[in-house]
């Protein structure tokens, strides 16, 4: 039993890897341009669908590809048709445009790609991982999927902090996040840049698609995920990467320990809205999220 | 703005008259959802309702030279919709729609109030509230093959035969893994009944919709370690289940599923994690038999189905057909009392209560393999209540078991009971039956 | 030409307080009154009263709930099927023990104990703002999700977590009928349009706007940021409750906990946001293009004879809808109400261009 806490323990962090997947795309596009994503679900889920039908026509590196520069190419229209007519608008009027543009990407991705369950084989091993079965009686069940999940969610942090750090464009990015106004006097292009973080985004919303998908089977229920992402992001930030893969570690831990130990007593069930109340304690102590940039109002 | 208002109002006037349709037309409508999270279970179902009407049409020429025409309305699984849908298509048809499938638990609760003032009748076969059985109190709403309660009864059945005895069950313990809504709360009565009286550990887990989030269900599971796990899921959530027992290494041969979880939809996306699970069946799947050969020449070959044609005879498929089957042999039925012609809901439910499918129907229509016999009686709306036990071996279903029936004598002085709790809530009459005609 | 203040004198307070000080104003609206009262329930089809009608006005209600809170007040919040939710399992508990109360009393218990629920999910509004402040709604959203569901006192003990309502008689007439279900919820919408216009004229309104615009500068004039933003939590779950009564009696019947689901929330707040935020009249114009405009499309494709798969025209429903959402946001993002507006002071000149 002693043991067992640590099983849910480790389950947990590496679900929360796969949230924070997830949310990184709404932070990356946050950043850069303020607008709060709500239809990276649907950009998974049509990344997903998008690579999950290619596969089955071209081989998988060309798959990727295409898929890769469908997602750029959803980007440049997201930013002609969406972004650039609603510059300068208030917070929830884009807001509302992004919940637009996820219906529009449901009915569009279901219309092109079909509503039926697509398997995607990563050729990673499903089977549990049993370890210290010699220390620790019955051992310790670690998903061999999910550990490569957060091995990938790593790397694509680290490319992604390196990106920012070390390039131009990143500069560039990291510029344009702190002052529009400032970055467009120094000759950013803002909208370049926007298409750029909107590529990215896409891309990334990419690569969870494809964990996501692996793990469900890519259908519908895909977009729901950016669901259990909004957690994440309020406990971490919504401007911090570093704060969106804590905030997710936080939220997936707590989620699957409450359920474990708290839900039995509560009659079960009680996984999806611990996480927001979790979020939801942490800030009341810090109301702009762990490692969010400090809200400064002037009067 | 009232211009656009007043232009709408005539607009939505115009667009809600039915259209002009022949006389001799029998109108069934068809709730489906072929989109949203529980498509993939949806799709299947509508396929085979909608090509058993057409084969009637193609093949027979209708009911008793009475033309179908149907027509379908997307509800994706929301009550709101399907509302919504039931609305506007209740009106449609020389007589208007006569009866319903809703196949969802949801819609079906949300209708069972409208339809009786309607008086449309509900096919809600294999599913729906389980008071319905007793057709003295629920008169418009027809559980044929079974409830929810006889499935959780004849699970348990299953699982005692397993075991060895029904002695042998004392002192396991057996996992409920359901949805989180009304169609997974239903059998639990049922199943702490039978807990309490053959002395085995129940414990519940509920599994919020849409069913994505079980690694903490599974993981609870991999601690308890019960003896055999009850699987009530629909949509994504069966196939999850699945994948994620495979991560917990908790044996599928040792699972269960009800009717409704299990289908090529729940298996298929799982892979190599089904192959050992089990599944209660209403029918079988495959499509040898006599009506698919009509099927196929009648509609596939013709380019007229519904369906890919590889899909014609998944488990889902074959009971979609069987559902079009009992609503058309209703109206075939009330077509022997009240003439061929297109008729009213009053009619068709007096065609649902004397509803009785003989052997020589079985094999006249085809479905030889696919359906038992049963009788429909006013006083019991489900006909008979049985089912097999299938296995997945991950190409396809295989049985396990032969017809196990559930038994009456536990589930119907429940039913009893809960219906007169119902009559009490609605203010309906017990005794229905004895005053019908 | 037509519309015209010239020649119209107010010579007393009360007739410059009114609400629609304009006579042409206070003409079409008599109109439409006594059109929607006494003409609509017997030309409509009870396919029009029950599936169309009676919907728009309920979800009417609950975007006037909603546009106090985040359109006046400025909070957004995204739980908002949560208190429709809280409202509608309170009145059918209220019933169901007390046998015999008035339904308009049921109604508004049920609205108060939605606006005790949304006092205490609205005192994070206290210390968050903006985006946190909705993502921390959610939390209200999937408690009432989890709460109805779980505790069987909530449902009666129905072993299914279902639910369905008792018959609609108010001082004994029935409004079973559609054309008394479409009057019973007529008369509440005419009710809480007039009272939710009054209290944003009135000192309530200026508090929460001046909340809304600039919360620390209002806080330093005197405006209590605790009253200001509890009392429009308050209030606002009061109606939306109240409209969740209305929802599950009158339009379900019979209803179980994913009838209030997240979509649900997400409807309410895009009714608020393409009516137009802070304007009561752009409540309707949400409301009526949110119930209207999917069943509109869904039906086009038949009419037009298009053979298309009942798969396909929900998806292309799908994407009109989120297209039009983002059209209408471009072309006007203060909403529908900004556009009548405009529509009506260029009528003040027609027909002359200046």
């Amino acid at each position: 039993m002693d043991f067992f806490i640590l099983e849910v323990l480790i389950g947990g962090l590496l679900t929360g890897v796969l949230y924070a997947l997830v949310a990184l795309g709404f932070v990356l596009i946050f950043k850069a341009s303020a607008v709060f994503n709500f239809a990276q679900g649907s950009m998974c889920l049509f990344a997903a669908l998008a690579l999950v039908r290619l596969i089955e026509v071209m081989p998988v590196p060309l798959a990727l590809l295409c898929a890769a520069a469908i997602m750029v190419g959803l980007a440049f229209a997201i930013e002609r048709l969406v972004l650039r007519p609603l510059v300068n608008q208030e917070a929830i009027i884009l807001f509302m445009a992004t919940i637009g543009i996820t219906f529009f990407l449901d009915g569009f991705g279901q219309s092109l790609f079909g509503s039926e369950v697509y398997t995607l084989d990563l050729g990673i091993p499903k089977d549990p991982l049993i370890l210290f079965e010699g220390l620790i009686p019955g051992g310790i069940l670690v998903n061999e999927f999910d550990l490569w999940a957060a091995v990938a969610a790593g790397l694509l942090v680290a490319v992604l902090a390196v990106f920012f750090q070390r390039t131009r464009i990143g500069r560039a990015l990291r510029a344009v996040a702190d002052d529009h106004q400032a970055a467009l006097s120094v000759g950013i292009p803002l909208r370049h840049i926007w298409v750029i973080v909107w590529s990215v985004a896409g891309l990334v919303a990419l690569v969870a698609g494809i964990i996501w998908g692996s793990k469900l089977g890519v259908q519908f229920s895909i977009a729901l995920v950016a669901l259990k992402a909004l957690p994440v992001l309020m406990l971490g930030g919504l401007t911090s990467v570093p704060g969106a893969i804590v905030g997710g570690l936080i939220v997936g831990a707590g989620e699957k320990l409450s359920e474990v130990f708290l839900g039995p007593f509560l009659g079960g069930g009680i996984e999806n809205w611990f996480a927001y109340v979790l979020a939801l304690l942490f800030l009341l102590v810090r109301p702009q999220g762990l490692f969010g940039e400090r809200i400064i109002e002037r009067v | 703005m009232r211009i656009i208002k007043l232009t709408l109002f005539a607009v939505f006037c115009a667009l809600s008259t039915a259209p002009a349709l022949a006389q001799s037309e029998q109108f069934f409508p068809s709730l489906v959802y072929r989109t949203g999270p529980y498509a993939p279970n949806g799709i299947p179902f509508a396929n085979g309702f909608a090509d058993y009407l057409n084969l009637l049409n193609a093949r027979d020429g209708g009911i008793n030279g009475v033309k179908i025409t149907t027509e379908e309305c997307e509800t994706g699984y929301a009550t709101d919709r399907g509302v919504e849908c039931y609305e506007r298509l209740k009106g449609k048809g020389p007589t208007g729609a006569s009866l319903f499938v809703p196949l969802s638990t949801g819609i079906t609760y949300a209708l069972m109030d409208k339809a009786p003032v309607d008086k449309i009748a509900l096919l809600t076969s294999g599913y729906g509230r389980s008071e319905s059985a007793d057709g003295n109190v629920v008169r418009w709403a027809f559980p044929i093959l079974g409830t929810y309660w006889d499935a959780g009864d004849i699970q348990i059945e299953y699982l005692a035969t397993l075991a060895g005895g029904w002695d042998k069950l004392k002192g396991k313990k057996i996992a409920d893994v359901y949805h989180d809504s009304p169609y997974g709360k239903e059998p639990i009565p049922v199943l702490q009944a039978l807990a309490k009286q053959h002395g085995f550990e129940l414990q519940l887990l509920p599994v919020t919709h849409p069913g994505v989030e079980q690694k903490a269900t599974w993981l609870q599971i991999r601690q308890n370690r019960p003896d055999f796990t009850l699987l009530w899921g629909w949509g994504v959530m069966n196939s999850t289940a699945l994948k994620e027992a495979a991560a917990v290494a908790y044996p599928r041969d040792k699972m269960l599923g009800v009717w409704w979880a299990g289908a090529e939809a729940d298996t298929v996306p799982a892979e190599d994690a089904a192959k050992g699970y089990n599944a209660l069946a209403l029918n079988p799947s495959g499509s040898g038999f006599a009506v698919h050969r009509d099927v196929f020449a009648q509609l596939y070959d013709k380019n007229m189905g519904a369906a890919e044609r590889k899909d014609v005879g998944s488990v889902l498929y074959n009971r979609g057909m069987i559902n079009a089957l009992f609503a058309t042999e209703a109206v075939r039925t009330a077509q022997g009392k009240f003439g061929n012609k297109p008729l009213i809901g009053e009619q068709v439910r007096w065609g649902l209560e004397n509803l009785d499918v003989t052997a020589d129907k079985i094999k006249k229509l085809g479905f030889e393999g696919l359906l038992t016999p049963l009788k429909v009686t006013c006083e019991n709306h489900t006909g008979i209540a049985r089912a097999k036990v299938h296995q997945w071996d991950g190409k396809e279903w295989k049985f396990v078991s032969d017809w196990i029936d559930s038994d009456q004598k536990l589930v119907w002085p429940m039913v009893e009971e809960a219906a007169k709790k119902y009559a009490q809530e609605k203010n309906l009459p017990t005794d229905a039956c004895s005053k019908a005609s | 030409m037509i519309y015209r203040e010239a020649g119209q004198f107010r010579t007393s307070y009360t007739a410059d307080q009114a609400v629609f000080p304009i006579r042409q104003d206070r003409i079409v609206v008599w109109g439409v009154a006594f059109f929607a009262f006494f003409v609509v329930p017997f030309l409509a089809s009870e396919y029009l009263l029950r599936a169309i009608l009676v919907p728009f006005l309920i979800l009417a209600i609950a975007a006037i709930g909603l546009n106090l809170l985040v359109g006046y007040c400025g909070q957004i919040s995204l739980g908002s099927a949560a208190f429709m939710a809280v409202g509608a399992y309170a009145a059918y508990d209220i019933a169901v023990h007390v046998p015999g109360m008035n339904l308009l009393v049921v109604f508004a218990l049920g609205g108060l104990c939605a606006a005790a629920a949304g006092i205490v999910f609205g005192l994070p509004s206290l210390r968050i703002k903006g985006y946190y402040l909705a993502v921390a709604t959610l939390a209200a959203q999937f408690f009432f999700d989890w709460l109805f569901i779980r505790i069987p006192w909530f449902t009666n003990y129905a072993s299914s977590g279902s639910v369905s309502a008792p018959s609609l008689r108010i001082l004994g007439l029935s409004f079973e009928s559609p054309a008394g279900r479409y009057l019973l919820c007529l008369g509440l919408m005419t009710v809480t349009a007039l009272a939710a216009k009054n209290l944003v004229r009135g000192r309530m309104g200026r508090i929460w706007m001046a909340t809304r615009d600039m919360d620390i500068a209002a806080e330093i004039i005197g405006i209590r940021p605790l009253h200001a933003k509890l009392s429009a939590f308050a209030i606002s779950s009061f109606i939306i409750g109240v409209s969740g009564a209305l929802w599950a009696f009158v339009h379900l019947g019979s209803w179980e906990p994913l009838a209030f689901s997240i979509d649900r929330s997400f409807a309410l707040i895009f009714m608020v946001v393409i009516g137009g935020l802070g304007s009561i009249l752009g409540c309707f114009f949400g409301a009526a293009f949110i119930t209207m405009v999917p069943i509109f499309l869904n039906q086009i494709p038949a009419a037009l004879g298009l053979p298309l798969s009942t798969a396909m025209v929900s998806h292309l429903e799908f994407m009109t809808f989120g297209t039009l959402i983002v059209f209408f946001l471009i072309v006007e993002p203060n909403g529908l109400a900004r556009l009548w507006t405009i529509g009506r002071e260029k009528l003040r000149l027609w027909p002359f261009p200046h």
